[in-house]
Parts: structure tokens; C-alpha cells; sequence
């Protein structure tokens, strides 16, 4: 057991990964000798090498598209993209190739290819540096979309990901990446929680809170500040975003009747609306108010000296969660 | 209108059919040899003549005919050995002839029976890439892939005039530059990008650009299987050997439609496709084995029936491929389940099944 960063604990996965398998690649700009902007990849160019650990030109578009071709050849390329914002380059490679490819031939050229995007806003960056593209990868059939909420998570999550035979978009939340917590390095990915399973990280009775990500920690403190006024929140970490672990947060709002979704993406078309249309389909009679959804505006990610009034923070949420409350 | 490849241009067989020595690609096939490439342009060009025919007839949603570029296609083909690894574009029909994959499989995808149509591994041939140029940075990463698996391979991806313009080719000339990847770089330059003629891609012939890319561009006669051939298999040995990318551009011409939806008379000559047909890539390989006594008409005669059947094949073939079942678009979406997947399966066959006459059976 270790206090590690969310960084050093992807590090760390990413280290045990490709110790236990000579076929995963680590592609991406500046990942090598630099470990990537967020350090993320520290040290491992110089442990594995620069033909595992490959520096790439840039050009988000071919790192998707060379990956494709490496895990043709056997390979499980992890890309990294440098932000949420640089994605899009590479949005054709990984909806119209990557997602499709699979099916296409039949299953013969499987696609475990993991593209790391940190994601998300509330660091103070500039443009293009702050955004939550979960919806778009989401909507798209053949991807997969996992996000950690914490260090230990994403410890796991880093390596289960990496073994999965579906190509998976995972999502770093950035602003998390100094977050601290203690990992277990010995962490069996075997008995850990299934890569694509919600988790309940706080047990409360009144009113679930569905989250993931970056708004992981804001629901918590939002369950404790909640907890001080009498009202008992049960906070669920989905994990995933595509598949949706929609039994465990049926479950959860069969108990409490309502149910507020939070994410920092646009609520428009977003994980939220999607999560409300199926929740309120499964759990029609149990519900004690509609589900609520706090979320960005519909507005390009501001300058970030306003985006405190962009993101969800404790105060939206508790807001919310009075609304629902008030039914 | 782009109709002289120009003085740079590689060719070891006159439109006459007569044989042309090039200082830097010397080749002597044997008579079988160029008695087998004859074959194939013959039936390569009979499929797809048939293709054409079958879509007419309604059996086809569409064909993209690779009418004229058949020495382009079946002189790279041939050139491959047998563990080199091809990346096409949708209208590689020869190179998949070459691959040994079946042409009822490709017309699979035409058909509308399937998104692919064959096992990838199992030719050494990825599936048709419809995007333009996508299929270039994922050969660029199956190179790099051979290096790293120290292989002694190289792989071939195909694409068009129109495709030069795309990001991603110019990007998989950046990777397969940097990576020093054992990749040929193979432009079937046709002349036009459905409407568009190649002067609106570039203002430089196309295999000059590779320089700027830091590898050798060559342009060969891609109506000539001779020089298309010697100079595909000089890129190759240069790429097994470690020197990196070729960029080839085959300079052809598109004799047909861009696909069966397309107009061609809408904005081109007459009196272009009148020089090109002068330049036809079979009649100049039939006038070398007559000439040179390799084959009489008997023989000419034997590829002529043996073509008849295929078209018979094909038809027959082409009738019999069935639609899935309804349930198929579910099918390898995931490696492991997906629970939406799983779920809207059941609520498909439970739909269907809703009838009093099933309404999948139609």
C-alpha cells in the first residue's frame, strides 16, 4: 500500500501492464523523454524503451491510425491524446475505423487498443484544454468508455482497460491527477470490481447522486455537506459510460426515488439525458421526482476565468439535489 | 488534361507491345510468367465487367469498376510475396485477385450481404477502406509493426490521386519517413477523383512530392504490368531491406465511372478516353505473347472461355449470396458483451417474432 497521485497510480498501471505483456505499446506526443505533459508516462521510455514507449509526430489522426495497423499485427497499442480538445483530429480514425472495425471483419482483427484522453476543466487552461467529449465516443457503437474517479481506481482501471479486447476511450480526469490515495500495488485485477461496473462509494438513503470522473469527489463533498443538514445522499462512481451499469443505479434509485446525474459535459444529449430516459423507463413507479441532471451549459467551454461558473460544483449540486428533494 | 506521364515516366512495354529496356529496372520474366499476368488481367477485367453487368441488373447496390486499371493492379499484386501485407482502397478488385480472395466475396460488400467480406489474416489483405485515405496510417502501423517484430515483410497501401489531398495520406508520409516503416506508398493515379481532374489535387506530378517526405517517388506506366510489376518489386526489396518508404504513382487512367451512380460524360472528353484506350494494359501484353510466339489463339481462346465461366460463376454466385439474418448487425460489435447490445438484440427478435407472419422472413 502506497499514498500515490492519480498520475503516479496510471504510471504505475501502465508499468505493470506492459511488464506483464510485450505486445502493449505506449504511442503519443511528448510521452517519452518529457513522460508526458501530465507525467503520466514518466520513466517508461527509458525502463522499456523507444520502441515501446514511441514518441510520435504530431498528428493525432495517424496515431489512432497506426495504432489500428499495430493491433493488426497483434500489437495493444495505448494512445495517448495530449488533451481532451486534440482529440478530434482523430475523431474520424476512432469512430469510422477503430469502433467499426471489429465488426467488420467478422471478429478476426480484434481491436484492443486503449486511448488515454485527459479530460475536463477547473485547471485554469486555455482553449481547447477543458473539455468532456464522453458523449461523442459514448454514441458510438464498438467503443467503450471508462472514466476513474480516484487513484485506486485508476490504477485498476488503467490495466483492465489495456486487457480489454474492445478498443476503450479512457478518460483521465486531469484536475484529479494530484488528487492522493492510498493503492494497493498488489491489487489483484482479477478480484477487483469489473472494469465496467458502477460503484457505490457512499451508502445514503434519501437521493442518489450518479457521477463519475472529475465530479466523483465534488458528490462526495457534496453527500458530507448534505450529511450536516440531515439529508442522506448515496453517491454512485459509474466508472463507465459505455456500457452504463444501469442495474446497480436502478437499484440504488428503487431505494431513494430520486436521482440527480452530474457531469461537467453540456447536459444536452449528454450521459445525463440518456441515464434520465433509462432510469425513469426502468424505474417508472419508484420515482418520487423526475431526474435531475447538473451539468455544463450549452455554451463552447468558457475562458477560465469564468468556468467556476461553468462547472458543477458543490453548490449546484446541493441545489439540485434541494429541487429534487422538494418534489 | 493530364494524359503524358511525361520523360521520368518508367516503361518496359510499349502501348505496341513492345519491350523497352530502363536502366534501373531490368526484367525478364519467363513466358508462364507473363502468360499468367495475361490470365489474370483477362479475368480480373471479366469480373469486373460482370460486376458492372450484375448491378445494372439490380443484384448490386453499386460497383466501383476498376476498368483500365487492371496492369496497375495485378503487376503490384504479383509483385507481393506471399507474407507482404495489403492495405486497399474499394477498388482494389486485382489485388484481391492476386490475394486470392474470392471475387464473390468482395461483391459481398456491393451487394450490401456484409461490411467486409473476408478474413483480413487469412489473405494478408485488410478490408476495403471506403473513407479516402484512412487505410493510410493504418499500413504505416502495421510497418512499424513488422520492424518491431523484426519480420523480413512489407506491406502495400493503395490509394488514389484524390487521396493525396487528405491529411492522413500526408501524415502516413510523415510516419513511414520517421519510422523508416517498410511500407510502399502506391497512388493509382486515374486521372480523376469522381469529377475532379488530378490538376485540382496538385500542381506538381504527384511522385514528386515524395521528396519532400525524405523517400524516392517513381512513376510508372500503370497500363504496362511489365513496369508496374519491376518497379513495385524494387520498392518492396528496398523496404525489406531497410530503406524505408517508395511512393509509386501508377499513372492510368479510369476508363469507366468513378462507381455505377456516376455521370462521367458530365465533365470529361471523349477525346481523352480515346488517347487511353490506345494505352489499353491487356492488348499490349497479348500483342508481346503473340509476337514473341508465347501463345496462339488457341491459348487466347482458352483464357476467353475460362473468363465465360467465371462471369457464369459470378452470376450464379452473385444471386445465391443472402442477407443475413436480421439479428447479424449484432453480431462482433464487442469482443465481451455489451448489455445495450444484448438487450436491443432480444427486443429485435422479440418484435419480429410479434407477428402473426414473421416479419423477418421477408
Amino acid at each position: 500500500m502506497a499514498v500515490l497521485t492519480m498520475s503516479k497510480a496510471l504510471n504505475l498501471g501502465l508499468r505493470r501492464a506492459m511488464e506483464r505483456d510485450d505486445r502493449v505499446l505506449l504511442m503519443g506526443q511528448d510521452i517519452g523523454r518529457l513522460g508526458g505533459v501530465f507525467r503520466v508516462t514518466d520513466s517508461l521510455q527509458k525502463d522499456f524503451g523507444d520502441s515501446r514507449v514511441i514518441d510520435t509526430p504530431l498528428a493525432e489522426s495517424s496515431i489512432l491510425g497506426a495504432a489500428i495497423g499495430l493491433a493488426m499485427r497483434g500489437f495493444r497499442p495505448v494512445c495517448e491524446i495530449q488533451f481532451d480538445g486534440f482529440v478530434f483530429p482523430a475523431f474520424d480514425q476512432i469512430t469510422a475505423q477503430l469502433a467499426k472495425h471489429r465488426a467488420r471483419s467478422s471478429g478476426a482483427t480484434p481491436m484492443p487498443i486503449v486511448v488515454r484522453i485527459p479530460y475536463g476543466g477547473g485547471i485554469g487552461a486555455v482553449e481547447h484544454h477543458s473539455e468532456s467529449p464522453e458523449a461523442y465516443f459514448a454514441h458510438t457503437p464498438g467503443l467503450r468508455v471508462v472514466t476513474p474517479g480516484d487513484p485506486a481506481s485508476a490504477f485498476v482501471m488503467i490495466q483492465q482497460a489495456i486487457a480489454s479486447a474492445d478498443p476503450v476511450i479512457f478518460l483521465e480526469p486531469k484536475r484529479r491527477y494530484w488528487d492522493k490515495a492510498e493503492v494497493a500495488d498488489s491489487s489483484e485485477l482479477a478480484s477487483s470490481p469489473e472494469l465496467f461496473s458502477a460503484q457505490v462509494v457512499r451508502v445514503g438513503t434519501d437521493l442518489t447522486l450518479a457521477t463519475y470522473g472529475p465530479m466523483v469527489r465534488t458528490c462526495l463533498q457534496a453527500a458530507d455537506a448534505a450529511a450536516a443538514e440531515g439529508k442522506s445522499l448515496e453517491v454512485i462512481d459509474l466508472r463507465s459510460v459505455s456500457p452504463l451499469d444501469i442495474e446497480t443505479l436502478a437499484t440504488s434509485v428503487e431505494r431513494t426515488g430520486r436521482l440527480v446525474v452530474v457531469h461537467e459535459a453540456q447536459v444536452s444529449f449528454g450521459v445525463g439525458a440518456e441515464i434520465a430516459a433509462r432510469i425513469t423507463q426502468q424505474c417508472f413507479y419508484h420515482l418520487l421526482a423526475p431526474v435531475l441532471r447538473v451539468g455544463g451549459y450549452d455554451v463552447p467551454y468558457p475562458p477560465s476565468r469564468i468556468e467556476s461558473h461553468y462547472l458543477p460544483d458543490l453548490d449546484r449540486v446541493l441545489d439540485s439535489v434541494d429541487s429534487s428533494l422538494a418534489y | 488534361m493530364a494524359v503524358d506521364g511525361g520523360p521520368e515516366l518508367v516503361q518496359l512495354l510499349t502501348p505496341e507491345g513492345e519491350r523497352v529496356e530502363h536502366p534501373n529496372y531490368a526484367l525478364d520474366p519467363t513466358p508462364d510468367q507473363v502468360r499468367g499476368w495475361y490470365r489474370d488481367l483477362v479475368l480480373v477485367r471479366r469480373f469486373d465487367t460482370e460486376a458492372t453487368a450484375l448491378q445494372r441488373q439490380g443484384e448490386l447496390g453499386l460497383w466501383a469498376s476498376l476498368l483500365g486499371q487492371e496492369a496497375t493492379q495485378i503487376g503490384s499484386g504479383r509483385a507481393l510475396a506471399p507474407g507482404d501485407f495489403v492495405f486497399p482502397t474499394f477498388r482494389e478488385h486485382g489485388v484481391g485477385w492476386c490475394r486470392d480472395i474470392d471475387p464473390l466475396q468482395v461483391l459481398g460488400l456491393f451487394r450490401g450481404t456484409t461490411n467486409g467480406g473476408w478474413n483480413p489474416l487469412e489473405h494478408n489483405m485488410a478490408l476495403y477502406t471506403i473513407v479516402i485515405g484512412d487505410q493510410v496510417p493504418h499500413a504505416v502501423g502495421y510497418a512499424m509493426g513488422l520492424t518491431f517484430d523484426g519480420a523480413s515483410d512489407a506491406c502495400v497501401v493503395y490509394f488514389g490521386d484524390g487521396a493525396t489531398s487528405q491529411g492522413d495520406v500526408n501524415e502516413g508520409f510523415i510516419w513511414g519517413s520517421v519510422f523508416n516503416a517498410p511500407v510502399v506508398f502506391f497512388c493509382t493515379n486515374n486521372q480523376w477523383a469522381i469529377s475532379e481532374p488530378s490538376e485540382r489535387q496538385t500542381r506538381i506530378p504527384l511522385y514528386r512530392r515524395a521528396a519532400g517526405f525524405g523517400f524516392p517517388g517513381i512513376r510508372v506506366d500503370g497500363n504496362d504490368i511489365f513496369a508496374v510489376y519491376a518497379v513495385t518489386q524494387a520498392a518492396l526489396a528496398a523496404a525489406r531491406e531497410g530503406q524505408g518508404p517508395t511512393l509509386i504513382e501508377s499513372f492510368t487512367y479510369r476508363m469507366g465511372a468513378h462507381t455505377t451512380s456516376d455521370d462521367p460524360t458530365r465533365y470529361r472528353s471523349g477525346a481523352e478516353l480515346e488517347i487511353w484506350k490506345h494505352r489499353d494494359p491487356i492488348e499490349r501484353v497479348k500483342s508481346y505473347l503473340a509476337r514473341n510466339g508465347h501463345a496462339d489463339s488457341r491459348w487466347f481462346a482458352a483464357v476467353e472461355a475460362e473468363g465465360d465461366e467465371l462471369a457464369e460463376r459470378l452470376r450464379t454466385g452473385c444471386r445465391a449470396l443472402e442477407a443475413p439474418a436480421a439479428t447479424a448487425m449484432f453480431d462482433n460489435i464487442y469482443a465481451t458483451p455489451h448489455p445495450r447490445i444484448t438487450e436491443q438484440r432480444e427486443q429485435l427478435v422479440d418484435y419480429l417474432a410479434s407477428f402473426v407472419t414473421p416479419a423477418g422472413s421477408r
